[in-house]
């Protein structure tokens, strides 16, 4: 393969990548990783490296959308930022002492379990008796969102603040740890516990994963991890895609989106099963 | 319907939102453009690149010839080199979230939310912790 073909290889998977990233909240690693390692044999630390850069990418070609439709809840994202970024440093310093194989299979047996109990929940009306949260009350959490697949203004109210920001505390241990998988937990841990509207926790989860893996990338490059020739062309693909899905999670439907989740997040999970029951 | 003063906050909530937004914009098209230009002038300077079938491999193998550090970054844009226009552009890319907490302080500032101010003031102190005490450890 001439350095050109995979320039152009990379850049239109990336896209793909990109897309579904920004729809998900997630941080388009999943497909970026196994595509340069298994495909196209790039080594794993530049492949890490570039998927480092996907996440940011995704992140901040959706997030400008998303903002400015006010899909992205800015308040409980910056609330539960403290968690991550905490979480993250949590996991720095921990790596080294918890063994890898165990936490891919507890990681791989949470994420299945959270992607049956997302797709249970897909016929229930949203938001139906919701307990009672002084935090989120005290914080202004609660907002509305304009639904474009609706077209209605759909106000939505935060529940259970603490739990989620424990939950989020995790998820930073655990992408610290692992260096990935901080958005397929984040995501679950807003529509679960704290229960936002599907795209509002989509949105969010994408606000919020550009922060953390900036956190970590600065490390990645000063390594020489970041190898510019790999990196360009998901940059530069992922962006693309990103802004692009960004325009259609407005106009799809919550349930579609919410289906979609689930079926990445059960591959998500396949995915860290095997990896800890093939652990060297 | 909505009082003077809430129609006033949602006002300028609406306004951080635009101005966060704005942001990110700017500095995605920026660091898409520098990465853009940055491969161009790589295979404009490697014409090698459209027809070999080695050079991929040493690109993109451990111990590839690239910059790691500020200086060496700097040198490598003196000399107009593609692969350190690129990083600048990836440096930009991965700056935009860190420049989007700081923004949000003085969003905040101006929204005269004292709660979120520390709040993000905090995640701002933590990011800046993490990327000190990354450099130590790695």
């Amino acid at each position: 393969m001439t350095p050109l073909v995979f320039t152009l290889l990379t850049f239109a998977i990336s896209i793909v990548a990109g897309v579904l990233g920004s729809l998900l909240g997630l941080g388009g690693g999943i497909i970026v990783v196994p595509v340069l390692t298994l495909l196209l044999h790039i080594d794993i630390r530049y492949a890490i490296g570039a998927s480092i850069v996907s996440v940011i990418a995704t992140s901040s070609g959706a997030a400008a959308a998303y903002v400015r439709e006010r899909l992205t809840n800015l308040r409980v994202a910056m609330v539960l930022e403290i968690a991550t970024t905490l979480g993250a440093l949590s996991g720095a310093f921990l790596a080294g002492v918890i063994g890898g194989r165990w936490l891919y299979i507890i990681f791989g047996l949470v994420l299945a379990y959270s992607s049956i109990a997302m797709f249970r929940k897909r016929h229930d009306a949203p938001q139906a008796e919701l307990p009672g949260d002084w935090l989120a009350d005290r914080l202004k959490l609660h907002d509305s969102y304009f639904d474009q697949a609706t077209e209605q203004e759909t106000p939505y109210r935060v529940t259970h603040t603490p739990l989620g920001f424990v939950l989020m505390y995790i998820a930073g241990v655990v992408s610290g740890l692992l260096g990935i998988g901080s958005g397929a937990l984040k995501v679950p841990a807003m529509d679960l516990a704290m229960r936002l509207p599907i795209k509002v926790s989509t949105a969010t989860s994408n606000f919020m994963i550009g922060v953390t893996a900036a956190a970590s990338a600065g490390v990645y490059f000063a390594r020489g991890d970041i190898d510019p020739f790999v990196a360009a062309p998901v940059a530069a693909g992922v962006v693309i895609g990103a802004v692009a899905g960004s325009h259609f999670l407005g106009k799809i439907q919550s349930k579609n989106i919410r289906v979609l989740f689930v079926i990445v997040l059960l591959w998500v999970s396949v995915q860290m099963l095997w990896k800890g029951v093939r652990f060297a | 319907m909505i009082d003077g003063s809430n129609e006033d906050r949602m006002k300028s909530v609406h306004k951080v939102e635009i101005i966060i937004s704005n942001l990110l914009r700017t500095g995605v098209v920026t660091s898409l453009a520098v990465i853009v230009i940055g491969t161009v002038v790589s295979f404009i300077r490697h014409p090698d690149y459209l027809t070999s079938h080695t050079e991929l491999n040493r690109l993109t193998t451990p111990g590839a010839a690239f910059p790691s550090s500020i200086p060496e970054l700097v040198n490598g844009l003196k000399s107009f080199q593609g692969r350190s226009m690129v990083l600048l552009g990836l440096l930009i890319l991965i700056a935009t979230p860190v420049l989007r907490v700081a923004v949000s302080i003085v969003a905040f500032i101006y929204q005269k939310d004292r709660v979120f101010v520390l709040i993000t003031t905090v995640v701002l102190v933590l990011l800046l912790l993490s990327f000190v005490l990354g450099k130590a450890g790695g």
